[in-house]
Order: C-alpha cells, then sequence, then structure tokens
C-alpha cells in the first residue's frame, strides 16, 4: 500500500510538473506572432462589453463579425471586465487592429489561464484510462504518456498560444465529458457537451456519437446476452432526464435571443454557407483530394486538346488562394452533397455504435470516427479542426498497438498539416522544433509501451518520413526557385495533397478498426 | 524509453525554450545613440568587414573606439568577421561602413539571433551533451536529468538570446576544455581552453585552475622523464595556439600592445553599474571609488582576489583530481569575480558554468546558486524588458530541477560533500553537526526574499530619492549569497581527502 501511495504522489508530482512546465512555455510564447483571430476576439471583448445583448449579433463594425454560439459571447463579456484593468482601449469597437504589449499580455494570459480547465480534465482523462500493463518506471506507464501527449500537444499549443484562439479550455469540456462518461457519471457528460456545443458548435460534429451513444447506453438500461437491445428496458426517466439538461442549456444559450426574435440572425451568423467548399488553404482532407485530381484532369485535358482554354476561369488555375473554387473537370460540390458524404461516411460506425456498444471506448471511437469524417468531407473545413479528432485518439492510443499505429500517423500527419498557419520566419524554427519534439516523444514512448509488436510497416514509415523532405522542398528550397513568382500556390498545395493521403488512410484505418472483427478473433477473446 | 531518445528530447526542449527567449528583445533595442551589445556585436561585424585586420583595434576617422571599439580578443572578431559574410551575402545594408549604424530590422534580428544559435548548437550543446553521457557513477536517468537541468540554466540562456551575447561560444570550448582534461587528452583540452581564452579574456577566471591541474599533473608524472615531455608538449600547444590567433597582431609590437590595451582597459574603475561583487556591495557603506586612488584600488583587489585563491590553486598543485579541479574552477571564478578588478555583472556566467558541472555532487547547493545567479542579474535583465522571459525560464529551471533532483531529500552530511569537514571540526567541538534542516529553512528564505525583491523590482516605482534602491538590494542580497558559498566551496576543497586516498590506490 505504501508504495502505491508514493507511487500515485510521484504520478502527481510528475503530471504536476508537466503541466506547470507548459504553463512556462506558453508564458515564453507571448511575445510570439498572432493572427487575425487576435483581432477577431479583442473585436469580440469590445462588442460584448459595450453593446447590448441585442445588438451583439448584428454589430458589423469590423468585418470579424461574432460567429461563436452565445455562451462563447457571455465568456467574452466576462473576460472583459478583467480587460477593463489591463487596457480599456481594447474594449473600444472602433479601435481596429488595437493590439498595445497590454493587450497582447492580457489576452495571452487569458488562454493560459483558462487551459486549467484542459489541464483538470487531462488529470481526469489520465484516471479513468487505464492503458496496457503497467511498466515499472513511471515515465514508462500510460496514464504518464497520456498526460505527456495531451498537455504538450503540439497542434493546440501552436494554435492556442501562436496563432491564437480559446480551444484549450474548449477541448477541456470536451475530455471531460468524456472522461464523466467514462466514469458512468451519464448525466453530467451530457450537460458538459451541452454547454460545450453552446460555446463552439464545431462540436457538432462529434454530436451523433453523443446522442447514439447516451441512448443506446444509458437510456436502455440492459442488453441481451449477445449484445443487442433489450427494447423493454427503455428508461423513460433518463430520456426525459437528458431531453430535459438539453433543453435548459439551450434555453439558457438561446433563450434571449429568441424572446428577442433574433434566432434567424445567429443561426445565419453561426452557419456561414457563403463561403467556399475549401478555406484558403485547403485543410487535408477528401475534398482536397477532389480539388486536385480536378486539376490534374484539366492539365491532361489541356495538353491533348480535350478541354477548350476559353472556357476555362484563368483565376482557378493560378491562384490557390481563391475562395470559391471551381471544378473545371469534375462535378462542383454542394453544400447538401458534403453533408451526405459526411453522413454516409459516419453511419458504419454510428451502426457499430448502436448494435454493438463496447463501452465507453467503443463511443470514444465513435466519437473519434465522426469528427475525422466531418473533417475529411465537410463543408468548408479549417485545417485546425484536425485537433477535434486528434486529442480523443490520445486517450485511445495507450490502449491497444493498432490504435497506437493510427495515433502516429494521424498527428503525425495533421500536426504537420498545421505548419502553413505559421507562415512568419521568426516562428519557423518553433514550429520545426516543437514538432520534432512532441513526434520523437509519441514515437518513442508509444513503441517503448508496446515493446512487442510492430507498429507501423514500410510503407507507412516511407509516408512520414517524406514529410521532412516536403517541409524543406516547400519551406527552405521553394522560396528560392524561379517558381515563387510564377505559382506562389505550389507549397500550400504539396503540403495539403500529401497530408490529404495520409489523414484518409488513417480515417478508412479507423473506420474498419470500428468494425466488429472476423469472427475467429472473437473466439480467442472468449 | 531508449536514452537516447530521452537526450533528444531534453536537447530538443532545450532549443525550444532558447529560441522562444530569442523572440524577446534585445539590449538597447530602439534607444539611440548608444544602443546595446546587440548593436556592439553588429558593429564589430561592420568593422571587421570593411576595415584591414590592422586597423581592427586603433582609433581612426572609420574606427570610433568611443563607439563599441572592438575589446574582445582575435577569435571574437574572426567570429564577427564570419558572421559578416554570411550578413554582406544576404543584405549588404547590414554591415555597410558608417551608414549601418544602429541598424535594426526584424530581419536583422533573426540573423543575429540565428547566429548565436547556430553557435550555440555546435559548441556548447554537443559539449553539455558529451560531459552528462560520460559522468562516472550515474545512471542514465540522472545523466539525462542532469543534461536537462544545464541545457535549461535560465542565465546564460537570457543573456545569449535576450541580451544579446556570444556567451555560449567561450564557456563552450571552456566545456570542451573540461571534456579534454577528463579524458586525459590534455593536449586538446588545453588547445580548446586556449581558444575560448582567445574569444573572450574573461575566461582568465578559469585559467589558474586549468594551469595548476595541469602542472600538478605533470608534477606527479616525475618532472623528470614523463612529466617534463607532457609539460614541453603543453607549452608547445599553448603557445602555438596563441601564436595562430595573434598571428596578425604580431606584426608590429605596437599592435600587440594595442589589442592588449583594448582587452584589459585598467582606467576603467573598480566596477561598473551595480554588479553584486565584494567592491559594489561594499561600496554602499563606505565610498571606496573616492576614498582610495585608483592605483590603491587595483592594488587592493589584486590582493584580495590572489589571497581568495590561494588555498583552493595550492591544494590543486598538490594534489591533483579531476574532482578538485571542478571545484577549484568554481571557487576561483567565484573568486575573481566577487574581489577583482572591473567585473561586469555578466560574469557570474562565468561560475556557473563550473557549478553545472557539479551539478550532479551537490544538487541542492547548485541549484541554489544557480538560482542566486541568475537574479544577481536581475537589474540587467529588467532594463532590456525580458522581464516576463526572465520569471518565466526561472521558474521553468526550477520545475526541472525540482522534478530531476529531489533537492529537499539530499541534504544530509554526506551529499553536501561536507563529511570530512565535519569530523575535523567535532576533534576540537564535540557533537558539532552540520544544520542540514537550518539549511532547508535558509534556501525557502532565501527564495522567498529573492521573489519577493524580482516581484517587487518589476511593479513598484522606487521611491524618487533612491532610484537605484532596488538594483542595490539585488546586489546587496546576492553578493551575501556569494561570499558564503565562496566559504562553502573552499571548504569542500580543503577538507577533501577522498581523493587523494583513492588516486593513491589506483596508483
Amino acid at each position: 500500500m505504501a508504495a502505491s501511495g508514493a507511487a500515485v504522489r510521484g504520478g502527481g508530482r510528475a503530471f504536476l510538473s508537466l503541466a506547470l512546465g507548459v504553463s512556462l512555455l506558453k508564458c515564453l510564447l507571448i511575445p510570439a506572432y498572432y493572427s487575425t483571430d487576435f483581432e477577431v476576439h479583442r473585436n469580440w471583448l469590445a462588442i460584448t462589453h459595450s453593446l447590448p445583448v441585442s445588438r451583439w449579433y448584428y454589430e458589423a463594425t469590423s468585418e470579424w463579425t461574432l460567429d461563436y454560439p452565445p455562451f462563447f459571447a457571455w465568456f467574452e463579456y466576462t473576460l472583459s471586465h478583467i480587460a477593463k484593468v489591463f487596457d480599456p482601449e481594447m474594449l473600444n469597437i472602433q479601435n481596429l487592429n488595437y493590439a498595445s504589449p497590454r493587450t497582447v499580455l492580457f489576452q495571452r494570459f487569458s488562454v493560459i489561464f483558462t487551459d486549467v480547465l484542459f489541464i483538470y480534465s487531462v488529470y481526469e482523462c489520465c484516471k479513468c484510462i487505464e492503458g496496457k500493463k503497467a511498466g515499472k518506471e513511471l515515465t514508462e506507464k500510460p496514464t504518464f504518456i497520456l498526460s505527456v501527449l495531451l498537455l504538450w500537444n503540439f497542434g493546440l499549443l501552436i494554435v492556442d498560444h501562436i496563432h491564437f484562439q480559446y480551444n484549450g479550455f474548449l477541448f477541456g469540456l470536451m475530455l471531460l465529458s468524456v472522461a464523466r462518461l467514462f466514469q458512468k457519471r451519464h448525466l453530467e457528460g451530457a450537460f458538459l457537451f451541452a454547454i460545450l456545443l453552446h460555446f463552439k458548435h464545431i462540436y457538432l460534429y462529434v454530436a451523433p456519437a453523443y446522442g447514439i451513444y447516451l441512448l443506446r447506453s444509458y437510456c436502455f438500461t440492459a442488453d441481451k446476452p449477445d449484445g443487442s437491445v433489450t427494447w423493454s428496458s427503455f428508461s423513460f426517466l433518463r430520456l426525459i432526464a437528458l431531453g430535459f439538461i438539453v433543453c435548459f442549456v439551450s434555453a439558457l444559450s438561446l433563450g434571449p435571443f429568441i424572446a428577442m426574435n433574433q434566432l434567424p440572425q445567429v443561426i445565419s451568423r453561426l452557419f456561414p454557407f457563403k463561403r467556399g467548399l475549401c478555406h484558403a488553404y485547403w485543410a487535408p482532407n477528401f475534398w482536397a483530394l477532389y480539388n486536385a485530381l480536378d486539376k490534374m484532369l484539366c492539365i491532361i485535358g489541356l495538353k491533348y486538346n480535350l478541354l477548350d482554354p476559353k472556357k476555362i476561369a484563368k483565376a482557378s488555375m493560378t491562384s490557390g488562394l481563391v475562395q470559391q473554387f471551381q471544378h473545371v473537370v469534375l462535378p462542383s460540390v454542394t453544400p447538401l452533397a458534403t453533408l451526405i458524404c459526411t453522413v454516409i461516411a459516419m453511419l458504419p460506425s454510428i451502426f457499430c455504435l448502436w448494435f454493438k456498444p463496447q463501452g465507453p471506448r467503443g463511443f470514444l471511437r465513435c466519437l473519434i470516427v465522426c469528427a475525422l469524417s466531418s473533417f475529411m468531407f465537410g463543408w468548408h473545413v479549417h485545417e485546425k479542426a484536425i485537433l477535434l479528432a486528434i486529442l480523443p485518439m490520445s486517450l485511445l492510443s495507450v490502449g491497444k498497438p493498432q490504435d497506437a499505429a493510427i495515433y502516429l500517423l494521424l498527428t503525425t500527419t495533421g500536426h504537420y498539416s498545421l505548419f502553413p498557419l505559421l507562415f512568419t520566419a521568426p516562428e519557423f524554427p518553433i514550429k520545426v522544433l516543437l514538432m520534432l519534439l512532441f513526434t520523437v516523444y509519441s514515437f518513442s514512448s508509444l513503441k517503448t509501451l508496446f515493446r512487442k509488436e510492430k507498429l507501423l510497416n514500410w510503407m507507412e514509415t516511407i509516408y512520414l518520413v517524406g514529410l521532412g523532405p516536403l517541409e524543406i522542398c516547400c519551406e527552405l528550397v521553394f522560396p528560392f526557385t524561379p517558381w515563387k513568382l510564377k505559382y506562389p500556390f505550389i507549397p500550400l498545395f504539396l503540403t495539403s495533397v500529401y497530408c490529404a493521403a495520409g489523414i484518409t488512410y488513417a480515417w478508412f484505418r479507423l473506420s474498419v478498426s470500428m468494425l466488429p472483427g472476423p469472427a475467429v478473433s472473437k473466439a480467442k477473446l472468449q | 524509453m531508449k536514452e537516447w531518445h530521452s537526450m533528444t528530447i531534453a536537447v530538443l526542449v532545450g532549443l525550444t525554450v532558447r529560441w522562444a527567449v530569442s523572440l524577446n528583445s534585445y539590449s538597447g533595442a530602439g534607444k539611440p545613440p548608444m544602443f546595446g551589445d546587440y548593436e556592439a556585436q553588429r558593429h564589430w561585424q561592420e568593422i571587421t568587414l570593411n576595415l584591414p585586420v590592422q586597423e581592427w583595434y586603433f582609433n581612426s576617422s572609420d574606427n570610433n573606439l568611443q563607439y563599441w571599439g572592438l575589446d574582445y580578443p582575435p577569435l571574437t572578431a574572426y567570429h564577427s568577421l564570419l558572421c559578416a559574410y554570411v550578413a554582406e551575402f544576404i543584405n549588404p545594408d547590414w554591415v555597410a561602413l558608417h551608414t549601418s549604424r544602429g541598424y535594426e530590422s526584424d530581419h536583422h534580428k533573426l540573423f543575429m539571433r540565428s547566429t548565436v544559435f547556430i553557435a550555440d548548437l555546435m559548441i556548447y550543446i554537443p559539449a553539455v551533451v558529451l560531459y552528462c553521457c560520460y559522468l562516472k557513477e550515474t545512471s542514465p536517468r540522472k545523466k539525462i536529468a542532469n543534461a536537462f537541468c544545464i541545457l535549461l540554466y535560465p542565465g546564460l540562456l537570457l543573456i545569449d538570446y535576450g541580451h544579446f551575447q556570444y556567451n555560449c561560444v567561450s564557456l563552450g570550448l571552456t566545456l570542451w576544455g573540461v571534456l579534454g582534461l577528463s579524458y586525459d587528452w590534455d593536449i586538446l583540452g588545453s588547445l580548446a581552453f586556449c581558444l575560448a581564452l582567445n574569444y573572450k579574456q574573461m575566461e582568465l577566471y578559469h585559467s589558474l585552475p586549468f594551469f595548476c591541474f595541469l602542472l600538478g599533473k605533470c608534477l606527479k608524472k616525475d618532472l623528470k622523464g614523463k612529466g617534463l615531455l607532457l609539460l614541453i608538449k603543453l607549452i608547445t600547444t599553448v603557445v602555438a595556439a596563441f601564436a595562430l590567433c595573434w598571428l596578425p597582431f604580431f606584426t608590429q609590437l605596437e599592435q600587440t600592445m594595442q589589442v592588449l590595451r583594448r582587452l584589459f582597459p585598467v582606467g576603467r574603475g573598480l566596477f561598473e553599474d551595480k554588479v553584486a561583487n565584494f567592491w559594489c556591495s561594499l561600496n554602499v557603506l563606505l565610498k571606496i571609488k573616492s576614498l582610495l586612488s585608483p592605483h590603491t584600488q587595483l592594488m587592493f583587489s589584486f590582493a584580495l582576489t590572489f589571497l581568495s585563491l590561494l588555498p583552493a590553486c595550492l591544494k590543486l598543485t598538490l594534489q591533483p583530481s579531476l574532482r578538485g579541479f571542478k571545484y577549484a574552477l568554481v571557487s576561483c571564478a567565484l573568486s575573481f569575480f566577487l574581489f577583482s578588478f572591473q567585473v561586469h555583472e555578466k560574469s557570474i556566467l562565468l561560475v556557473s558554468l563550473p557549478v553545472c558541472l557539479i551539478l550532479n555532487e551537490v544538487p541542492f547547493m547548485s541549484i541554489w546558486f544557480l538560482l542566486v545567479s541568475t537574479f544577481s542579474m536581475l537589474p540587467l535583465l529588467l532594463k532590456d524588458q525580458l522581464a516576463l522571459a526572465s520569471v518565466g525560464t526561472t521558474l521553468g529551471f526550477g520545475v526541472a530541477c525540482a522534478s530531476s533532483f529531489s533537492i529537499f531529500e539530499n541534504i544530509s552530511e554526506e551529499e553536501l560533500q561536507l563529511r570530512s569537514f565535519s569530523v575535523y571540526v567535532r576533534r576540537h567541538i564535540p557533537g558539532f553537526k552540520v544544520p542540514a534542516k537550518m539549511l532547508k529553512t535558509w534556501f525557502l528564505v532565501s527564495v522567498t526574499m529573492m521573489s519577493l525583491l524580482t516581484l517587487t523590482s518589476i511593479t513598484v516605482e522606487p521611491p524618487h530619492k533612491l532610484p537605484d534602491l532596488f538594483p542595490v538590494l539585488v546586489c546587496l542580497v546576492s553578493c551575501l549569497h556569494f561570499l558564503l558559498f565562496l566559504i562553502y566551496f573552499n571548504v569542500i576543497i580543503l577538507w577533501d581527502h577522498r581523493n587523494g586516498r583513492s588516486q593513491k590506490k589506483i596508483n
């Protein structure tokens, strides 16, 4: 007992050091480059602080209008009261692009401090994930590895603390709700997730997994011996409790706007379908491959005179920075088509969750598949959305070697695809070093954890190693070549297509892993 | 996890923190007409690139020595020249004669920062990694923890990547020297140290232990046979290294003399600014600068330095041992820092380097010293607007040390290397014990005091009558610490019998 107590204390101390260490690193990153998202959030501070609630979703002085759900607006409203102490000038709506040193300090610290919620959630997750076997050394234990993988996550670090966003505490809410589901505190988990949805609606991507899991494994209290649903065990009370929680949270968030008859305006701000299929920099998903194929067919067509050059809009060929990408050969994609593709991609895993529920782990897997499917086929997906799959995947990675392999593929490719976010020269070494740090750690720790299994085959290894030369070509060699002026989009194009291949592969493998295994392995398990 | 994986991670964390610090401001940013050390380094590139070697150290219409004239030894000048070639290739405006004065731009900052980064990566970091990998009687985990803490030492990091200097080169070369001596490659070791000395004359702080250790080695090997051979080899190496470095300046006697005059500016006074050494602290009570003539000051400082050096050097010459050598490096550098003439606050880094080398032997005391040494540079760092980076890296260093070495559990007599001393004292005062518990309290008091002083220096405006109140307080507190540390390290050196005996056994 004494020994295990000491181990727990040692683990707690190590966790504390990791959390403190990464927080201090975040503090050191305060003077780094920040993107326009910094101004976005400053503007929201100003809007929520100086205008009545009724005008929050109508204000349009800055081009960065409020387009997050109400809870986030209230969050900014709360922050603005602290911001007053730092520099009241940042709360002026007319002060566009205002960034005094105190403003920067305040905004950066607000991200760092709200990350405390993330740290707490990671702690909770580590408690409920019992990984493979427990190694002898503290640093070889799954819980320790998991806490590093989450706390020191490269993507979260650069997106939140360099690029500037508030993903930390939002992911904290998500992980906490996942942890609560693992701990069988379903109502709490549902409550947290409902709150999260009203903070940032991108988490709708994973809502199907929550809905189906809670319905199947919480509202139905018993299973048949073969795992299929016992219809008679349905508990109305539980369904009503869940429904009440969701309605209560939604009423709290949207109620005031419904009362003011502003719901359509809020909705139109939250879902701007006027933007194109892909972001300026194509997120590495299925549509990036689709676009690339279209471009290739177009070039081939022009070469062999199968296409009429006059009919092709010149803009779509020369610049990768055009928002509305026009397909030349392949049919254009509508928002409805992306929605249908996404649903089809999610369906198999949702079915599995319903017909073969495998407890919270099955739910987690389904959640990741949902997140990744939305990333793969969604409309106007940002490259940052890959974090929605990477972070929960960390929880699975310390459990089984197959999951560890998928995780390594997904994170390495996904993190690399975030590189174009930081394009300024002083941040180049930071991103490369942090990426190396995280990649070396994830590979070596997971390989130590699954000592006996071979994680990646030769093809996957070659693919991942290929990221190195790709980076050298895109950021070190290409700027010095004459093509830089003529084809400035080539590095982004290459990065996006190369990463899309890896992420598609990871998505495919993950989806397959969701399906029930062949009979042989089942027999073995029993 | 494999050992070299962990080491890679330790190095990568060190590099990341380094670059993160380099995003901050540098000394004299946007402060014409003199700017700061950053401009000094840029100016040296300009001078070395555009003027012939003979004019580098001389005042002329093209080379105003009042404006950051070159006052480091030739190797620094060559390094500047090398950087200048690269700078000229990228953007000739950066190093154009006269017109480039006070040149500042984001691209130039990036270039200057990367020159430090590359020098560090090539010289200092490999030396630290190698040193830790070959530590004797240490588990692999401890080696990595050791390297991790040394690489995160905030003082060097903040001065090189924040304030802007190339201390990593001279300290790295010294470390290569120590490495060489540890493996009995005395020639290579002394060559590396000669290069360090020719990069920065402040390395003289380390020269006596090097000299005494090598001399002691020769004496032990019998001066008539092998010892003499080694001595001749060493002398040849040193003379050759110096001759090579100084070759362009040996053409005329006047050249050599001028360089020497530039290197040792005796006329600049006993101390400058606020430095945490004995004289500056004494000056608070007793205005020595006005009481004594410059010549007397020089004599006094020389005498005091010599006296404080003497025991450690004598002991090392008579009983040369690697362990004694490391401690002697600490104590001699500390004596120089406390008592010698014209000391800068940044010179404490010369003491910190050898303290890093004994981190695994006396973790508690070393960590304490390293924290105090960073604290002693606080006024300088605040002037460079590095408050956030200083607090961040210092706390980070604290966290790294606390998780690598369980510091509070290692304060026994044995762990403090004071066993033989207390045995000796017990002969005269029975029942004497090293006050380990009290040390812990002192440590906590000292850390609290330093944190409070840091906090007030950052947030509170000093009273109008005493504008220098906080810097002076910082100096006094650090100086008191350093004096006590000097006594402690000397006690270890003088009562160290273990090595003498074990050496005899081996022989």
